[in-house]
């Protein structure tokens, strides 16, 4: 067993499953979608984007342009979050919550597609 | 930058993830911990303010306590995230220094830096292995001439002086030991533009090893080499190495030549020499007796050639019995003058000081000009920075092993009927010769000719070829007409017309000319450029040819034909 990989696949799961986590609920309701879950699934998803860093590989690269891809996403949403509270504040109204929760929805599918990418990885290793 | 991007972003994994992680840590604490706002109500941070908090202290900016001022509680959490994330940034920023500073990432920088600069070539370039006496005259030469050119070498000293030197045009230096093939390869040996490989480190077993990579990994790639020993030039040449130069033995053999026919050697010498210097008008060496000082590789080359023409040797050398100098060698250095005057200095005509050691060698020729006021002298000059001191003592012939080197390289590489044409003018005899190193000298007022080949082709010669597409003849002598002048001849003399496997040796002025025919014209660089307008534009070559000057232009042309119907 190869400590590195276990860290490498925890931390692309947990990033998945956080995401997931926030963006399941009612779209536009704030009780459903809570504010510690998106800081985790942000910085979770940005320690697995440096994990990436430096593979050299066709897979490695395509791996960290998804991670990147998922981050933008979360910062997105997060930064959608903040306007809407201290710089605008107009609250959490629905719009804005389905807007924060959609934008989760894309990194999402980002994270989806680096968690398959790493599967296939690891079945055509065979080892 | 291919493998500099990834090495650092490989090392900023560790600092990054401590970064992020000090980072959050400090953040969710602010947004756990309860605070007081300023009517006295239990607050909590949000993220958004957590965020704020943390970015500035810990980047140790420091606004205080906004919004409101901190409970108890929140400033021990500030206390805690100042050292987490201060740390977290001085371990950061300390692994990017030291990166930066690390000589394998900071070798992986220049390295990539290089290859960058490799790809952007679209020239032919030349690989030049090895950057000391010889391979700093070829590169000087071959970017005069606007050749491109990549250097390496295995000592950093050497790259540096390189890089300091005002070459005009970007020329990449490697640090890389030419003997190892992945360094050849990574200095671009199989890159689409190499042209040639010219292996002149002063290791014959290095270059024998760079001939070998050459050949096998790029087949298409000339290899020239410079090769100190026998052995070494006949295993180069062995398998196919395109020209092999033993510095000593040429040198020998051209000493001979000019023993027994000065002018070939003149032609041959004002050829295959850099050209556009002063004409060397040497003199003669003598038959006669001859004193050679030391004998190593030069001196042996030189007893083996001058005993060949009949002519009587005396070798002096300091350890006979080491370098297995024949009988009747004086011992000594020949720096004194009783050791020149045992060897017969007195009865002789002349001396070659012929050591490996400049200093051993000025002294030797300066004592025997002190008994011998009329004697010629030969000496060897090992390094180029003595140049100046060779020229004061002024000996009748100055050997230099890395300028006989430069000048075959560049010889060969300049126009490649040359070689052959050399090869065949010394076989023609004196007389023939004495001629035309006369036409030489009228020439190129007083400086060696330059020489260039023509091939009449579509590409090359397009003129030419409409003309001889239209059933027109033309002569070689057109071609050497002025274009300005058709009275006047351009400076340039056709050395060699080859056409199939024929040569013709001198060819005539009013040999006319076939399509595939290859030229090999020596003159100045003006007759360079006048001869290359008459055989691009199909006008001036009418002009030179028949002296006509064709109106050209759709209306022009209308006019001309009116003129011939009325």
């Amino acid at each position: 067993m190869n400590l590195e990989k276990v860290v490498f696949g925890f931390f692309i799961l947990l990033a998945l499953t956080l995401n997931f986590g926030f963006f399941i609920g009612e779209i536009d309701n704030p009780d459903h979608h809570n504010v510690y879950e998106l800081f985790a699934a942000i910085v979770v998803s940005l320690i697995a984007t440096v994990l990436k860093f430096g593979e050299r590989t066709q897979i490695g690269a395509v791996l960290l342009a998804a991670s990147l891809v998922a981050d933008l996403q979360l910062i997105a949403a997060a930064l959608v979050w903040a306007m809407a509270v201290h710089v605008l504040e107009v609250g959490l109204t629905p719009p804005i919550m389905a807007s924060i929760v959609s934008l989760s929805g894309g990194a999402l599918l980002a994270n989806l597609v680096s968690t398959v990418l790493l599967t296939v990885e690891t079945v055509s290793l065979q080892r | 930058m291919r493998s500099a991007i990834p090495l650092f972003l490989r090392r900023m994994r560790t600092p990054l993830i401590v970064l992020i992680s000090a980072y959050s840590i400090a953040v969710l604490g602010f947004t756990l911990i309860p605070g007081v706002d300023d009517q006295g109500n239990p607050w909590r941070m949000s993220f958004f303010q957590a965020f704020y908090v943390v970015s500035y202290t810990g980047s140790t900016i420091g606004f205080g306590e906004v919004p409101y001022a901190f409970s108890g509680g929140q400033r021990l959490w500030t206390t805690v995230s100042i050292y987490l994330t201060v740390v977290a940034w001085l371990y950061s920023v300390g692994t990017i220094i030291a990166l930066l500073q690390d000589p394998t990432f900071r070798q992986a920088v220049v390295r990539s830096r290089l290859q960058h600069s490799l790809r952007q070539i679209r020239d032919p370039f030349y690989l030049v292995c090895g950057f000391g006496d010889t391979g700093r005259l070829l590169v000087r030469a071959l970017t005069e001439r606007g050749r491109r050119v990549v250097v390496m070498d295995r000592h950093q000293t050497n790259i540096d002086e390189l890089e300091l030197k005002d070459l005009g045009i970007h020329v990449p230096g490697f640090c890389l030991d030419a003997g190892i093939p992945d360094n050849l390869s990574a200095a671009g040996l199989e890159n689409r533009w190499c042209a040639g490989v010219l292996a002149v480190t002063d290791d014959d077993h290095t270059n024998l090893k760079i001939a070998i990579s050459g050949k096998l990994l790029n087949p298409r790639v000339q290899v020239y080499c410079r090769a100190e020993s026998r052995e070494a030039a006949g295993n180069m040449a062995s398998f196919g190495t395109d020209l092999v130069v033993n510095p000593y033995e040429n040198f020998a053999e051209r000493l001979a030549l000019a023993i027994r026919e000065p002018d070939t050697h003149r032609v041959y010498d004002w050829l295959s020499t850099v050209p556009n210097i002063a004409l060397p008008e040497r003199k003669r060496p003598p038959r006669g007796h001859w004193i050679i000082c030391s004998y190593g590789r030069l001196g042996r080359a030189l007893q083996a050639a001058l005993e060949q023409e009949g002519i009587q040797v005396t070798i002096v050398e300091e350890d006979p019995q080491r370098t297995g100098a024949p009988p009747g060698t004086v011992q000594g250095k020949g720096t004194e003058a009783i050791t020149l005057e045992q060897a017969g200095i007195h009865g002789a005509s002349a001396v070659v000081a012929a050591g490996p050691d400049d200093a051993d060698n000025l002294s030797i020729i300066m004592t025997a000009r002190e008994l011998r006021a009329d004697i010629y002298l030969a000496a060897r000059q090992n390094r180029l920075h003595n140049k100046p001191l060779f020229r004061t003592a002024d000996p009748e012939l100055v050997v230099e092993p890395s300028y006989i080197i430069a000048s075959k390289f560049l010889s060969a590489l300049g126009s490649p009927l040359l070689r052959e044409f050399l090869a065949a003018a010394a076989t023609q005899g004196n007389a023939w010769n004495r001629a035309l190193a006369e036409r030489m000298r009228g020439l190129a007022e007083g400086v060696t000719p330059e020489t260039w080949t023509l091939r009449i082709s579509q590409v090359r010669a397009p003129a030419v070829m409409l003309a001889l597409e239209s059933g027109e003849t033309i002569t070689l002598g057109s071609l050497c007409r002025s274009p300005r002048d058709r009275q006047h001849a351009i400076p340039a003399l056709p050395l060699l017309l080859r056409r199939g496997s024929h040569d013709t040796l001198l060819p005539e002025a009013d040999t006319r000319l076939e399509s595939g025919d290859r030229l090999l014209f020596c003159g100045t660089g003006r007759g360079f450029s006048l001869m290359a307008r008459s055989v691009r534009n199909i006008n001036t070559l009418r002009y030179v040819h028949t002296g006509e000057q064709h109106p050209d232009g759709l209306v022009w042309r209308m006019l001309a034909r009116q003129r011939a119907s009325s």
